[in-house]
């Protein structure tokens, strides 16, 4: 019988632990207990028979660290073969009657995936699909993910469970006692993620004992729609005379686990300290107990990898729509550059304006844009936890930036054109995906709320046939520009209000309406609060406009959603007063100050960020650009920079004034064309096999702000990016990093490369592992001991240039 | 052989100073000891205290050390482990959250990311202080002192014996600590260490 028909009717009683049990059996700290399922085959096949015997019908074979990281391709294939035989034995041998499955039970490759580690996502991918082709290859008839603490590595095994073979998945987390996984997600954002990629089966295990995992359980139980299982451990576990016991008895175990079940747990077993004694007693507590129906959930949600976001009926989500280059010309630069930092800015200070969720949009004619939504999309994660929109009008785009996206994302957008349908559903129905469904078709957009509605209803009817469902969707009728049509706004309107009366989930890029008019913001505004008024779930709108950001708070205020209006008076209570044009203070620059700095240079010195831009911003109105930058920025940086070398300013100084010097530079970029005062091109890496960057980190700000053109090629990086990127820009400098002796031949390598290869090219090095002798040996140009001694190297060569 | 434990601290007061000297700024620095604020504000919800640990057999044969998990020649851990039977070993992390902080910062401020790496450190610090206190206590009623701790990369013990260490400790399952090519852990903000124990006379 199929397990998944099976499940349908039947609770499904899982197995306990093993580790402790082999243990028992001999198996030494450190020795690796797959390789025992060819040394040990009868140790192995007797504790599963007793599995069996004690009533479990879903069996994980010992395979949990069995993976590509471990073990060489032959000797993995070997042990998962041995492993299932071991399991089948076990099950044929065994004299109980229930109905018994064999699981290849997959574990955390246990190797940390980027960016907080260092395995390529797509690498983790490869091995667990490597290690379920063989599973599947080898007769297993469940894939068992567990003890996930991760929630990318968690995506990463689902993923290429679902890419090598056909069996049923089921995914197992485990929970810290603050309810998380230790990379941060709550059970709801693990939830949105795993069935919106299709798993069969999802819950907990291991971490804790059954009462403290209750309240993870039970948050399960509330959002999934899918079979929840759960494994815990016996309790914690303490040293009893010189052994380690779990303070629960398999009487007490049972009794909480059976607790769960009747609350809709459906499969059922443990984890760490369990053996068939437990999963015996869970059997009797389970007896004639069925299983609580499954209901489907009907929460619509994204998530990001700590957190989901929920779009319920009376409230309205802020998404971000700065991270896009229409109309942007210092947007489009950064993009042209590949100069992440801008966008990644763009991502923080929009969390900071207090959005729920962030879009994201790279698209420029000129650009790979697969490549560079894949690379935004992961960075942008890296810096922030807001669930984010991934919006392209390309498939292949929008396909690599779900793969790597760590959640379930938001996807703008389809619409009712075949063809876009065709192309967007499938990827929605693969990687999960809430998808803004714009109200348009082959026809174009109807003019009618009554019309778009009918398409919004078309394109629900093409999502089922891929599977899908209204919890998938959310709509966008589409704001039209009012100054040509002065009915366009009613109807978007009205089409909001039909399409929420329908139960469904609605979208709008409110900034649209006020296209072609002056003082768009007040348009928007009132646009966006008649809008909320009509129910709408989420508006794509600009965070930095402070007549939308108060006709939200507003709103929420008037409309009841902010009880006791605690959010509007803490917003209130922050909001920068409008202070009349006279009455700002006139006298900002001139006066030179006692220090022998102007007041830009003070602040700048003291790290001062807010007055330094204030300060800025002034004198631009009198000042030179330039003469800014070489009058008050730069003596001031030397000031500092000589504090440092002199040991009178130390390293959080000479750091807080660089950063405030870049603020001030942010300011000048503005006003002046790039390229204007800008120096010669510097490449600079952390070499290959070395993830230390702050010391680079340090070096590329100075530069930046002492006017070269810094290329960072981040860390890890290999000899050959290092030579492409210097032949690319035909930089005169090039900069390399490493801490740590195992990376100095990397360092060796690329400073050969560089010379062979881009003889224009000086290469200096840095970082704590080397010293000037050291230096001189590897071929480098010059040694620089600290970020100052680089700038100053910089300049050498920038002026025989 | 015992099993490997598992125990989780409620947070140690943090200490400014060690912080202000981890990012490299004067003692006793006011703006710093208020930027660093922030920074503990801003990780206090995310910061877990957990340590798994096991306690071993140590023998001594020429310069060998037996240190049940692994061997080694170290002089520097042999030296402290004088006189000592058992050792402990054990693992430390206060979790994901500075390092989310310090990627967070790393592109866009180069300060915050200084004092979110010293935060951290101060962090995983205090947690071996007060794991090493937990132990003198309990192991001072079974008549054993504790030595200090000794970490892979201390002297002449080579860091390859995180190798080992991971492997004795599985701390990729009870922490959620895992090693990645290069020896280094993550989360970063995490401690290996052996504990020699030693019997009072």
């Amino acid at each position: 019988m199929n397990i998944l028909d099976y499940m349908r009717d039947h609770l499904l009683l899982l197995d306990g632990g093993m580790g402790s049990l082999l243990q028992a059996q001999g198996l030494a700290p450190g020795d690796l207990s797959e390789r025992w399922n060819i040394s040990h085959p009868q140790v192995i096949v007797e504790i599963q028979k007793e599995y069996f015997e004690a009533g479990t019908n879903l069996l994980c074979a010992n395979t949990f660290g069995a993976n590509p990281l471990k073990f060489d391709e032959k000797e993995l294939e070997e042990l998962i073969a041995a492993a299932l035989q071991n399991a089948r034995r076990a099950k044929e041998e065994s004299a109980s009657l229930q109905p018994k499955w064999i699981a290849l039970d997959v574990g955390p490759l246990g190797r940390m995936l980027k960016p907080y580690g260092d395995l390529e996502f797509e690498q983790a991918v490869a091995h667990f699909s490597a290690v379920c082709r063989l599973g599947a290859k080898h007769g297993a008839e469940v894939i068992f993910i567990e003890t996930m603490n991760d929630s990318y590595e968690t995506k990463a095994a689902l993923l290429g469970a679902k890419e090598s073979c056909d069996l049923p998945v089921f995914v197992s987390n485990a929970y810290g006692e603050d309810g998380k996984l230790m990379t941060g997600a709550d059970p709801l954002a693990m939830v949105s993620l795993l069935e919106g990629m299709g798993a069969d089966a999802i819950g907990v295990n291991c971490s804790l004992g059954p009462d403290a995992l209750a309240p993870v359980v039970e948050d399960y139980l509330k959002y999934a729609s899918l079979p929840v299982l759960c494994k815990p451990n016996a309790g914690l576990p303490r040293v009893k005379e010189g052994k380690t016991v779990y303070d629960l008895t398999p009487e007490d175990f049972a009794c909480s686990v059976a607790a769960l079940v009747k609350k809709g747990v459906r499969l059922a077993g443990g984890c760490c300290g369990t053996t068939p004694a437990y999963v015996k007693a869970l059997r009797e507590h389970l007896e004639g107990v069925s299983p609580v129906p499954l209901t489907r959930k009907e929460q619509v949600a994204i998530s990001s990898y700590t957190h989901a976001l929920l779009f319920e009926g009376d409230t309205t989500l802020l998404i971000g729509e700065r991270i896009n280059p229409t109309g942007k010309k210092r947007f489009k630069e950064a993009l042209r550059a590949g100069d992440m930092d801008y966008i990644l800015k763009e991502a923080v200070a929009q969390e900071e304006q207090g959005v729920h969720a962030l879009d994201v949009n790279v698209g420029l004619p000129e650009i790979d844009e697969p490549k560079m939504l894949r690379q935004a999309v992961e960075s942008i994660q890296s810096v922030t936890d807001l669930p984010l929109q991934i919006d392209t009008a390309d498939p292949v785009a929008m396909e690599g930036a779900l793969r790597c996206y760590n959640g379930k994302a938001m996807v703008n957008s389809v619409n009712g054109k075949k063809e876009s349908m065709d192309a967007v559903f499938p990827l929605v129905k693969k990687y999960g995906g809430l998808v803004v469904a714009l109200t348009l078709d082959e026809e174009g957009i109807p003019e009618t709320a009554e019309g778009r509605v009918k398409i919004a209803l078309k394109i629900l009817k093409r999502a089922e046939e891929y599977g899908l469902c209204a919890r998938d969707l959310i709509f966008d009728p589409l704001a039209l520009t009012v100054s040509t049509h002065e009915n366009a706004a009613k109807e978007t309107l009205k089409a909001v209000e039909l399409l929420t009366k329908r139960g469904l989930r609605t979208s709008l890029g409110v900034s649209n309406v006020s296209f072609g008019l002056p003082a768009r913001d007040l348009i928007n505004s009132a646009f966006f609060t008649l809008a909320m008024e009509k129910g709408l779930s989420a508006a794509i709108m600009n965070p930095y406009s402070s007549a939308m950001m108060d006709a939200y708070r507003a709103y929420n205020a008037l409309s009841g959603r902010d009880r006791q209006c605690v959010s509007y008076i803490s917003y209130a209570e922050s909001r920068p007063a409008a202070v009349p044009a006279s009455a700002a203070p006139a006298a900002a620059q001139g006066e030179e100050g006692t220090n022998g700095g102007c007041p830009l240079g003070r602040a700048i010195e003291k790290g001062l960020k807010e007055e330094a831009a204030r300060l800025t911003l002034r004198l631009l109105e009198e000042e030179d650009p330039l003469a800014i930058i070489e009058k008050r920025i730069v003596p001031a940086l030397d000031r500092v920079g000589k504090g440092y070398e002199e040991k009178r300013i130390y390293l959080p100084g000479l750091l807080i004034s660089a950063e405030t010097a870049g603020v001030c530079f942010d300011k000048i970029k503005e006003r002046i064309p790039a390229g204007a005062g800008d120096k010669c091109a510097v490449v600079i890496a952390t070499v290959k096999g070395d993830i230390h960057d702050i010391g680079k980190n340090i070096v590329r700000l100075l530069l930046e702000n002492y006017g070269f053109a810094v290329y960072d090629l981040g860390k890890d990086v290999s000899s050959e990016e290092v030579l492409e990127k210097t032949l690319e820009v035909r930089a005169p400098l090039v900069g390399l990093s490493a801490l740590m002796t195992t990376t100095v031949p990397a360092m060796e390598q690329t400073v050969r490369l560089i010379h062979e290869k881009a003889p224009f090219a000086r290469v200096m090095v840095g970082g704590a592992v080397l010293t000037p002798e050291y230096a001189s040996m590897i071929g480098a140009d010059f040694y620089a001991k600290d970020a100052m001694e680089g700038v100053r190297y910089a300049e050498e060569i920038h002026n025989t240039l | 052989m015992n099993g490997v434990l598992v125990k989780s601290y409620p947070a140690p007061a943090v200490n400014y100073g060690e912080a202000c000297r981890y990012a490299g700024g004067k003692k006793g620095d006011a703006a710093l000891e208020s930027a660093l604020e922030e920074c503990y504000a801003g990780l206090s919800g995310g910061l877990c205290y957990r340590v798994c640990y096991t306690e071993l057999a140590l023998q001594k044969r020429g310069e060998l050390l037996d240190l049940s998990f692994a061997q080694t020649t170290s002089a520097d851990l042999k030296k402290m482990l004088d006189g000592c039977e058992r050792i402990l070993l054990f693992a430390a992390t206060v979790g994901q959250a500075p390092d989310r902080m310090i990627l967070r910062h790393m592109r866009l401020s180069p300060y915050k990311t200084l004092l979110f790496q010293a935060a951290g450190s101060e962090r995983v610090e205090a947690l071996c202080d007060l794991f090493c206190a937990d132990m003198a206590r309990e192991y001072g009623q079974k008549g054993f002192g504790l030595t200090p701790r000794f970490s892979p990369g201390y002297g002449d013990l080579p860091l390859s014996l995180q190798r080992e260490v991971f492997a004795a400790l599985m701390p990729e399952r009870h922490l959620g600590v895992t090693l990645n090519e290069s020896l280094l852990m993550s989360p970063s903000k995490s401690v290996t260490a052996i504990i020699g124990l030693r019997l009072k006379s």
